[in-house]
């Protein structure tokens, strides 16, 4: 991340985008985007995918655990990715100058890579399996709230330094 | 536990990442509607890849590789409860509750199913 002394020029320019909306008229741009061909937004999509891959696998790897027991890796992981997503997609979209390739980089790559549903839900079906429908439950239910507040809170925390016209 | 296999997850890594960003386009351009379907169609689709990798009883390296690495890296959390919270801040509290349990719902599902069909293999 660039050091952003909130209230730039730069900061200012973007307020110009972001007053008018609501915020969400860039995430519903994103669903329609046709998928144009950017070798530079691919190529950030690789390296932030690659390091944060890397860093779930290693995390995974370096705390292995038996399916009865709470899945502490990909738990962290999958927290740390949706604070990190929200902090930093709030900033790039309503904060900082309009960039092609940070998102992608750090967005799409890094917290995409570094957050994983599939494993989450084979975990889940592991505990099922074990006739351990509390851990089952609790697991899932934790996950999605604790995920659903990080963004909620790095958002908040994004939104709180103000844009200075 | 070699520099080699590291290497691998890595460059796997980002791979399944670029997979998801294209899939994730492609599903959204072809569902005009402002629910996340692409995002949906990615976990629910990784959830039965990694079920069926977990079904073949691989080995330490290629379980990490084919399940940890590849599908794990496809597969996301992070935007999964990104685009609820947006859905939520739009007070959209229909959709939020769509996207969560049906994601949860099929994702168990197809991680079943993916299993089954593995360990039949």
């Amino acid at each position: 991340m660039p050091p952003d002394p909130a209230g730039d020029a730069a900061g200012a320019a973007v307020a110009g985008v972001t007053t008018g909306g609501d915020g969400s008229a860039g995430q519903t741009r994103t669903w329609r985007a046709f998928p144009r061909i950017d070798r530079q937004e691919i190529a950030a999509v690789f390296a932030g995918g690659a390091l944060g891959t890397l860093a779930r696998t290693a995390l995974a790897e370096a705390f292995p655990h038996p399916p009865t027991a709470w899945p502490w890796p990909t738990f962290t992981v999958n927290l740390v990715a949706c604070f990190l997503l929200g902090y930093f997609v709030t900033r790039l979209l309503e904060r900082l100058p309009l960039s092609s390739y940070r998102r992608p980089l750090l967005g799409t790559g890094l917290c995409g890579g570094l957050s994983t549903f599939s494993t989450m839900q084979v975990e889940i079906l592991g505990m099922i399996g074990a006739h351990d429908w509390g851990l089952a439950a609790g697991y899932a239910a934790a996950s999605i709230t604790a995920g659903y507040a990080a963004i909620y809170l790095a958002t908040a925390m994004v939104r709180r330094v103000r844009v200075r016209a | 536990m070699n520099v080699l296999l590291w290497a691998a997850v890595v460059i796997i890594g980002g791979a399944g990442s670029v997979i998801r960003f294209l899939v994730d386009g492609a599903v959204a351009a072809s569902t005009r509607r402002e629910f996340p379907f692409g995002t949906l169609a990615i976990n629910v689709s990784g959830a039965l890849i990694l079920g069926f990798v977990t079904g073949l009883a691989l080995g330490h390296d290629q379980a990490l590789l084919a399940g940890t690495a590849a599908v794990g890296s496809y597969t996301t959390f992070s935007t999964w409860m990104f685009e609820s919270e947006r859905l939520g801040e739009e007070h959209q509290l229909g959709k939020v509750a769509a996207n969560v349990l049906v994601s949860l719902v099929l994702g168990v599902a197809a991680a079943a199913l993916g299993k089954l069909i593995g360990a039949h293999l």
